[in-house]
C-alpha cells in the first residue's frame, strides 16, 4: 500500500495536471476549513455564554419573593409576600438534600466612605452559605462566618473594585480598615473577586444578614432564599424546589401554581437548556460542515472519474501485463485518499490558524471568547477526510477494475 | 503449448449478432514461431485477444500449457498473463509517464518483485537490447524501433511461455522492422513460442507457419 512506486505514479499524474488537482483538492480544503472555522466559532459561542453564566454554582435555586396574580382562599391578587426569618428557617429545616443555604436582603446602592473617598455600592446582606452559592472566589481575608451573625458583627466583604474606589494611594491595604456604610461603621474583613462582567456584582458589599437587619431595616424581612441541591439528581432537585413552594405558599397562603408569588430561578435548568442548545447547535455545524465536505467529495470522485477515463488505456496495458483488478482499485483509491488527506490537511492547518489568530486578537466579548477546535475535533476531522477520499475514490476505482484490457486497448 | 478446438466467437451490438470466430481449430507446439495472417475483420485480432486472455470466447475449448482457460476470474486470468504471457502491440503501449527502465519492469511490480531487484532486472534486459543508455527516458522521447525493443523487454521480464505480437512492425519502417524480426527469432530461439499476426507477407514468411483466416475460419496453412 505505502510503495514508493504507487506515490510516484500518483505525484506524476498530479503533476501533469496541476491545475486540475488544485481545484479539486481547494473545494475539499475548503469544506474542511468551513468545519473548523463553524466549530471553533461554536465553541466560541458557547465559551461566551457559558462566561456567563460563571458566577453562582451550577445547582444553585434562588427563591424571591413577588405579588400574587391569582386570586386564593378569597385573598386578592396583588398581594405583596414578604419573606421572613421563619421563612429560611422552616425551609432549612423541612427540606432535605440541600447542601447550603442561605437568605438575603436587597437593600440596593449604599453610600460606602473610607476617609475622603466614596461610592454608591450594592450591599448584599447574606448568610456565610451565600459565599459557596454564589462561588464568591477570595483574593484576601475571609468570607462572613456563622459568629458574625451570632454576634451581629459589623463587619464587610468588598469586591476588588469596591476596594480600588475606596483605597489609593498610599492606603492601599483596605484588610481590618473600617468603613462607613451610610454611616455605620463596618471593619473590612475580606476582599472578593467576582469573573462576571456584570459591573453590580463586581461592586457589591457583602455584610451579615443579622446585622444589616438590625442596623439598617429594624424588621425580620429577607428577600430571597437560595440554597445549593448538593448531588441531587434533576427530579430530586425539582422535588426540593416543588416542597419548598409549598411550604412558601402554606406560610403566606397563596396559590401553589401562582407564578408571580415567587419566582424560582433554576440555574442548573438553565445550564442544561444552554447545554441542550448548544448541542443542537453543533449537530447543526457538524451537518453544514459535513454537507460541504460532501461537496468536496463529489469534486474528487468527479474528477478521479475523468482520470480514470483518461487514463483507460494505461489500466488496459497493466492489465495485460499481469494487474488484478484489486491492484487497480487500490491504485486510484490511493490517489484520491492522498489528494484528500493532503488537501484537507491544509485546510485543517489553515482553519485552526485562523480560529488561533481571532482567538488572540479580537477581545473576549460578552457572547464571544475562546474559539477552538480541540485535538478531538482535529482528529475527526482527520478520520472525516480519509473516510472522504476513500468515498471518492470509490466508484471511479471500480469503474477502473471494470475496464477490460482488450477495449482499452483497442482505441488507437 | 496452445490447443484451441471449436472456439466461437459473437459479438453482439444491439439487435446485431457478428459471428467472428466460427470454430477456430489449432494446434502450436511449444518453441514454435507462428504468424496470423487475414484481412482486416477477419477474427485475426480476435483470435489474438482469446489466446492472450484479453477476451473470452462463446464456446470451444482452450488449452494453454496443459490448463484448461474458461471462466476464469479476473484476477486468475490477471496471474496467468503475468506468468505465462508477454504482449507485443503495433503501438508499444508504453506508460507514458514512466521511463524505459520502469515500463520494462511493470510486470515485475505485479509479481511483487521488490522495487531495486525489479529496476536491475530490467536494466540487463535493456542491455540485451541494446538500450542501457536509454533506460531513464520516456517513451516520447524514444524512436519507434527503440520503443518496440522496450516493449518486447517487457515482454520478456515476466519469463513468459508465450510471446503475443500484434502487427510488431506496423509502425515501423522496413529496416527497422527487420532488427524487431531478428530480435523475435533470437528469442524463438531460446524456446518461447511467438505467435504474430500481420498482414505483412515478408513477416509472415519469416515465421515457420503461417495460418490464413477468411471470415472468421482457417483457409490456409502455410509451411514457410
Amino acid at each position: 500500500m505505502f510503495e514508493i512506486d504507487k506515490w510516484q505514479e500518483i505525484y506524476s499524474t498530479i503533476r501533469k495536471n496541476k491545475l486540475r488537482t488544485f481545484l479539486t483538492g481547494f473545494s475539499v480544503a475548503w469544506g474542511i476549513f468551513m468545519l473548523i472555522i463553524l466549530l471553533g466559532s461554536g465553541s466560541g459561542l458557547e465559551n461566551g455564554v457559558k462566561e456567563q453564566f460563571k458566577g453562582g454554582a451550577n445547582n444553585g435555586v434562588w427563591i424571591s419573593s413577588g405579588q400574587t396574580s391569582l386570586k386564593y382562599k378569597g385573598l386578592k391578587t396583588g398581594r405583596q409576600i414578604k419573606f421572613t426569618n421563619e421563612d429560611y428557617k422552616s425551609i432549612k429545616k423541612t427540606i432535605d438534600g440541600y447542601d447550603r443555604i442561605s437568605a438575603r436582603l436587597f437593600l440596593g446602592n449604599k453610600l460606602i466612605s473610607y476617609k475622603n473617598e466614596y461610592g454608591s455600592f450594592f450591599l448584599s446582606p447574606c448568610h456565610p452559605d451565600y459565599g459557596f452559592i454564589k462561588e464568591v472566589d477570595m483574593v484576601q481575608g475571609r468570607f462572613l462566618n456563622t459568629i458574625d451573625i451570632k454576634e451581629f458583627r459589623k463587619v464587610a466583604v468588598i469586591g476588588e473594585k469596591v476596594k480600588a474606589a475606596l483605597f489609593k494611594g498610599a492606603d492601599t491595604s483596605a484588610m481590618g480598615k473600617y468603613v462607613k456604610i451610610n454611616g455605620v461603621i463596618f471593619q473590612v474583613v475580606g476582599i472578593f473577586r467576582d469573573y462576571s462582567r456584570n459591573d453590580d456584582e463586581q461592586k457589591r458589599v457583602y455584610i451579615p444578614i443579622t446585622t444589616a437587619q438590625r442596623v439598617f431595616q429594624g424588621e425580620n424581612v429577607i428577600n430571597q432564599i437560595s440554597f445549593t441541591t448538593g448531588d441531587a439528581s434533576e427530579d430530586e432537585a425539582d422535588l426540593m424546589i416543588n416542597k419548598s413552594k409549598a411550604l412558601l405558599a402554606k406560610m403566606h397562603t397563596f396559590d401553589i401554581d401562582d407564578n408571580r408569588a415567587i419566582f424560582v430561578w433554576n440555574k442548573n435548568e438553565e445550564v442544561r437548556k444552554f447545554k441542550a442548545l448548544f448541542s443542537g447547535i453543533r449537530l447543526f455545524i457538524w451537518i453544514i460542515g459535513i454537507g460541504t465536505i460532501i461537496a468536496g467529495i463529489v469534486g474528487v470522485s468527479n474528477i478521479m472519474m475523468i482520470v480514470v477515463k483518461e487514463r483507460t488505456k494505461e489500466i488496459g496495458i497493466r492489465k495485460s501485463l499481469g494487474a488484478t483488478p484489486w491492484s487497480i482499485v487500490a491504485l486510484i483509491m490511493q490517489e484520491a485518499i492522498a489528494i484528500t488527506s493532503f488537501a484537507g490537511y491544509i485546510g485543517l492547518v489553515l482553519g485552526v490558524g485562523l480560529l488561533e489568530l481571532i482567538a488572540k486578537n479580537v477581545p473576549p466579548s460578552e457572547f464571544f471568547r475562546n474559539p477552538e477546535a480541540d485535538f478531538s475535533v482535529a482528529l475527526m476531522a482527520t478520520l472525516l477526510l480519509i473516510l472522504a477520499g476513500a468515498t471518492a475514490g470509490f466508484f471511479p476505482a471500480m469503474k477502473a477494475a471494470k475496464v477490460k484490457p482488450v477495449e482499452a486497448l483497442r482505441d488507437e | 503449448m496452445i490447443a484451441i478446438n471449436q472456439i466461437h466467437k459473437s459479438y453482439v451490438t444491439g439487435q446485431n449478432s457478428l459471428h467472428v470466430l466460427k470454430g477456430i481449430d489449432l494446434q502450436i507446439e511449444a518453441g514454435e514461431m507462428i504468424s496470423i495472417m487475414g484481412a482486416s475483420g477477419s477474427g485475426k485480432s480476435t483470435l489474438l485477444n482469446i489466446l492472450g486472455i484479453l477476451d473470452n470466447f462463446d464456446s470451444g475449448a482452450y488449452y494453454l500449457n496443459g490448463l484448461k482457460i474458461d471462466r476464469l476470474t479476473e484476477r486468475k486470468a490477471a496471474q496467468l498473463r503475468n506468468k505465462m504471457l508477454g504482449f507485443v502491440f503495433q503501438s508499444f503501449n508504453l506508460v507514458s509517464f514512466k521511463n524505459a527502465m520502469e515500463n520494462v519492469a511493470l510486470p515485475l511490480y505485479y509479481q511483487d518483485v521488490p522495487r531495486k531487484k525489479r529496476n536491475m532486472i530490467a536494466m540487463e534486459y535493456l542491455e540485451r537490447m541494446g538500450l542501457k543508455e536509454w533506460a531513464h527516458h520516456l517513451p516520447n522521447e524514444l524512436s519507434g524501433g527503440q520503443k518496440q525493443r522496450i516493449a518486447i523487454a517487457r515482454a520478456l521480464i515476466g519469463k513468459p511461455k508465450v510471446i503475443l505480437a500484434d502487427e510488431p512492425t506496423g509502425a515501423l519502417d522496413s529496416a527497422t522492422s527487420l532488427e524487431v524480426m531478428d530480435l523475435l527469432h533470437e528469442i524463438n530461439a531460446t524456446g518461447i513460442t511467438i505467435i504474430i499476426v500481420t498482414h505483412e507477407h515478408d513477416i509472415a514468411k519469416r515465421t515457420g507457419k503461417t495460418i490464413r483466416i477468411t471470415d472468421g475460419n482457417i483457409t490456409e496453412i502455410i509451411l514457410n
